[in-house]
């Protein structure tokens, strides 16, 4: 697996601004992170109770980085995703915490403040392509209209921005096919124009929330390559939510993983990969088949992520872990430093000695 | 062995249909007044004060008595008497059977005749299901109501002498054969998922006949949507069936429902003596209102999006 | 290059491929044409005495050998189907048993009455119906919305000619504000008949209109309410709001017209429905329309003004599913095939 070199950073942010969150680690500390979430808690009342989807998640996102968070199907990384961009559906509400885009609280803000970060400070692109774009209108109508939605600019000048942004996401012949529908264009020429669409009033977050699961594998690697591409050449920061190891690998610099609703480790991508600290991340990076064909069974990790209405008690994945120990059942661990990154787990608590326990 | 009923009671009052159902007040009401409904009407002839086809028990000087809390009224009639002087809480009561009977009986046969086309369509697919979906097509394009006093004029003039004991039939016919096409093709659109999946073609590896994993499989995936179709069809051939009888071809004055009353009461409009077309009327509303309520409740319960 | 500016959707691209599709309409409408004309036809031979159909009660016998012949009834059955064809389609359909003129005449005298009628009643259950199922449809919880689908379930409970005998006992009996039955004063245009430019024939208009409305009324909101509902589901208005788009670009521009896509067809079929329930309201008050006719040839077993009705009305309906269809085609750029949610009764 190809880990990506992380590049410099094309807008350094300004120095001395307010002080860092305590979530923040790694490269950049010091400086003010471009979205900071803190002890963000998702609920759902149902009748059977009210479930918490998302559980304290606390991290952040410096400006221009690519972070990558994963999990199994239910983890909770697309609602996170949409409480960020204030987009969860009714009964589902953020209960407690904050998030903060540029220092400033987004979850508090009014309905119609709120559209206006949407698209012009955070964008957002979705899993399906064919689903997310308007059947009944041409893709360059959808373009101008999201233009100028959020810049000032005459009906021409917006034609020519679409025109451009559809050249950039390599569409060809765009000034042909930009009258033309939805329907017309193949599902990676759609997940290019919706990118174009995401980027079209240059945000400086992108949630992408499984950008590339509906697409075919060969188009997988262009879509990838195209989104990486545009957000080092705009300074974008990425949000990309997956549950696709491999994807992360090529494309972020820093990696959350996520379970049962809550970060269970957090940290540079090349760490993470190549020394998981917490057992579910070791028990997932086992389980993906090596082409350098050094292992002869995949790893399994017996059971599987516990339903809303079930987690367990004290950390929730004990009950799958094998080096689960008394203290693991009854509390629930923070996220703890451990080297380079961050893991949930008290098998990294520091010993008074200063050392960490034997992992 | 009674620990598995009683544990399989249990798990049906706690699913999600059962929960749907007891914290709906709109849907224990329909239901409840949907039973009283069926009760007494399938038991019209012990719940009636009187009854109303019994030529001897009429006596004309009771007639066109108004309701038992007005002036002029009797306690022994509470709802007021026709112009024969017919109890109007009888008729209703039995009225009320023939109206159900008929809504009943052809949903059935809608039912019967919409599920075995569309299956045949779906299994079976080619011209055959081409034939059957052009023939649904241009039959959605006519109302019912078209269809079926079609039928009705065509088996009056083919049976003239003796359509008055065959009105009943005739009914459950043309109502029936008016509404088959939402069965077919709900269930053909599931016969076309399930015949394409792997089982099927595995099973018929296995020699087994596929129509038999088809009864076995499609037929489960379908109960659910025909079920709502057929609540809320219920509802509908009750309201056709009261209109052709208003319209004076559908059940003889001899046997009425519930349409046939107010047609006879309509006579009575203007010279005042409104029971005898009203109370038939709010019957016949009440009746049906309950079965949509349920069929509503019904739709949104075994929606599967709109479940928390 | 191209301007800017608005454009209509791509299907005026491809003029050869709209004309396949009309022509592939054309010919279906034909088709059931000349299946519902044999089904006419069957009607005259086999349950009445054509013959007798054709002149009346009062021919001699001789009349009527002579006709036979004529008629060609001794001729195979496809030459006497062409001969009703051709017959119907100069609006030949013999003389009313019941009433003794040609059926045509007759139809002619009481189509103004049906139409207009089937008319007001279209456009009540239009200009109503679908501003209401919008409403409901962006604001599902309000009172309002409540309210009116509460009164939109006891509208599809209510049989029409409930409603009619309802309205007549409060307005015409109790508070005698308006006529209960009859088409009022009329004005003759050429053949035709209205009672638009009257003061008495617009207060007759007034209860049947409601009537004949009523139910399409609230099956139309509720349809507009259910398609809104689904449409505000769906992904592209999840990214229309993720992009910031204003609420009113996303519920009128994106969603309203992807619900209108298949109401239009939905509606279309249902109004022309209405011209067939105009049966009921017409006989609750004795409205002088065609729909009369047709009941009163029923219990009459007045084939041959049967016959002519189903024909006519069959030409109504084709039509109108005909222009949904190229409506349809116009409005939708994905041309799909199978129209969805005819499952509408």
């Amino acid at each position: 697996m190809k880990v990506a070199a992380s590049s410099p950073n094309p807008n350094p942010p300004p120095v001395g601004e307010s002080e860092p969150s305590d979530s923040e680690v790694g490269e950049g500390k010091g400086a003010r992170p471009l979205l900071d979430v803190r002890h963000l808690r998702v609920e759902f009342p149902t009748r059977r109770g009210v479930l918490t989807a998302v559980d304290d998640v606390s991290f952040a996102i410096a400006p221009g980085e690519v972070l990558g968070v994963v999990g199994e199907s239910g983890a909770g990384k697309s609602l996170t995703g949409a409480a960020i961009i204030g987009l969860l559906e009714p009964p589902g509400r953020i209960a407690a915490g904050e998030v903060l885009l540029d220092g400033a609280r987004i979850d508090t803000l009014s309905p119609d403040a709120m559209r206006k970060v949407r698209g012009r400070r955070i964008g957002a692109i979705f899993q399906d392509p064919l689903a997310s774009l308007d059947p009944l209108y041409s893709i360059g109508r959808q373009l101008t209209e999201t233009i100028r939605t959020h810049l000032p600019m005459s009906e021409s000048s917006a034609r020519e921005r679409a025109v451009a942004l559809l050249h950039e996401v390599g569409i060809p012949a765009a000034e042909r096919r930009i009258d033309h529908f939805p329907h017309q264009f193949s599902g990676g020429m759609r997940q290019r124009v919706v990118i174009a669409l995401a980027l079209a009033a240059n945000p400086k977050l992108i949630i992408a929330d499984e950008p590339t699961t509906a697409l075919d594998v060969s188009i997988q690697a262009q879509i990838i390559a195209l989104l990486r591409g545009l957000c080092r050449d705009h300074g974008t920061a990425v949000m990309l939510i997956t549950h696709d190891m491999g994807v992360i690998a090529e494309t972020a610099d820093r990696v959350a993983v996520m379970y049962a609703g809550r970060i269970v480790e957090i940290g540079p991508v090349a760490d993470v990969i190549r020394a998981p600290k917490h057992p579910y991340t070791i028990g997932l990076m086992g389980s993906i088949p090596s082409i350098a064909g050094d292992r002869d069974r995949l790893v399994q990790i017996d059971g599987s992520m516990p339903r809303l209405t079930a987690i367990p008690a004290g950390c929730p994945f004990h009950p799958r872990c094998d080096r689960a120990f008394d203290r693991c059942l009854r509390e629930r661990p923070d996220l703890l430093d451990a080297g380079s990154s961050r893991a949930a787990c008290w098998l990294h608590v520091v010993h008074p000695t200063g050392r960490a326990r034997c992992c | 062995m009674a620990n598995g009923f009683t544990t399989a009671l249990r798990q049906s009052w706690d699913s999600d249909l059962a929960y749907s159902f007891r914290t709906s007040p709109y849907a224990i009401a329909a239901a409840v007044v949907f039973l009283l409904c069926v009760g007494s009407a399938v038991f019209a002839p012990w719940v009636a004060p009187h009854n109303p086809f019994d030529l001897g028990q009429l006596d004309l000087s009771n007639s066109l008595k108004p309701p038992a809390w007005l002036a002029g009224g009797d306690p022994a009639f509470p709802l007021g008497t026709d112009d024969q002087g017919r109890d109007i809480l009888s008729t209703i009561l039995f009225g009320a059977r023939i109206s159900l009977a008929v809504g009943i009986c052809s949903v059935l046969l809608s039912m019967a005749l919409g599920v075995a086309l569309g299956l045949l369509a779906g299994y079976v697919g080619g011209t055959i299901d081409a034939f059957i979906m052009r023939v649904a097509d241009v039959q959605l394009s006519f109302p019912a109501i078209l269809i079926a006093l079609l039928v009705d004029g065509v088996a009056r003039a083919l049976i003239p002498g003796a359509h008055e004991s065959m009105a009943f039939y005739v009914l459950v016919l043309s109502i029936g054969v008016s509404g088959w096409v939402q069965y077919a093709r709900t269930v053909r659109g599931s016969t076309l998922v399930e015949k394409n999946k792997e089982y099927v073609q595995a099973a018929r590896l296995f020699g087994i006949h596929p129509l038999a994993i088809m009864a076995r499989h499609v037929l489960p995936n379908v109960v659910g949507p025909v079920l709502v179709i057929a609540t809320i069809h219920i509802a509908t051939a009750i309201i056709t069936e009261a209109t052709l009888s208003f319209l004076g071809v559908g059940v003889p004055p001899t046997q009425p429902s519930l349409g046939t009353l107010i047609r006879i009461g309509n006579d009575f409009l203007f010279s005042g003596e409104w029971w005898v077309t009203l109370f038939p009327g709010i019957a016949l509303v009440i009746m049906v209102l309950a079965i949509n309520l349920l069929g509503d409740w019904l739709r949104d319960a075994l929606n599967p999006r709109l479940r928390t | 290059m191209r301007r800017g500016g608005t454009r209509r959707p791509g299907t005026l691209f491809c003029k050869s491929a709209m004309a396949a599709f009309v022509l592939r309409r054309l010919l279906q409408a034909i088709v059931v044409m000349l299946v519902v004309a044999l089904v006419a036809f069957s009607l005259f031979q086999y349950v009445g005495d054509p013959v007798q159909l054709l002149l009346g009660q009062f021919a001699t016998p001789a009349d009527r050998i002579r006709l036979t012949h004529e008629l060609g009834l001794d001729r195979p059955f496809y030459v006497q189907f062409y001969r009703f064809v051709a017959n119907a389609v100069h609006g030949q359909f013999g003389v009313s048993i019941r009433i003794g003129k040609p059926v045509s005449v007759l139809l002619a005298q009481r189509i103004p009455a049906t139409l207009e009628l089937s008319l007001s009643a279209a456009l009540l259950a239009l200009v109503v119906g679908i501003p209401a199922g919008v409403y409901s449809g962006l604001r599902p919880n309000s009172w309002l919305s409540r309210a009116a689908l509460s009164l939109s379930l006891l509208g599809v409970s209510l049989p029409t000619f409930l409603i009619g005998i309802l309205l007549i006992l409060v307005f015409a009996v109790k508070l005698g504000w308006l006529p209960a039955f009859g088409r009022g004063d009329v004005v003759a245009l050429g053949w035709w008949t209205t009672g638009f430019l009257t003061p008495s024939g617009l207060r007759s208009l007034i209860l049947p209109t409601i009537t004949l409305g009523l139910f399409q009324l609230t099956l139309i909101m509720r349809l507009v309410r259910s398609e809104m509902l689904e449409v505000l589901r769906t992904d592209y208005i999840k990214f229309a709001r993720a992009r910031g788009l204003r609420d009113r670009a996303i519920n009128f521009g994106h969603a309203l017209k992807n619900t209108l896509v298949p109401v239009i067809t939905i509606t279309g079929l249902q109004l022309g429905s209405i011209i067939a329930f105009s049966i009921i309201t017409e006989q609750v008050f004795q409205w002088p329309g065609m729909g009369l006719l047709f009941i009163q040839a029923v219990s009459y077993v007045d084939i041959p003004v049967m016959a002519a009705y189903l024909c006519l009305i069959a030409l109504v309906f084709v039509t109108i599913n005909l222009i949904v269809d190229l409506l349809y085609y116009v409005v939708d750029p994905r041309l799909r095939v199978e129209r969805p949610g005819r499952g509408m009764h």
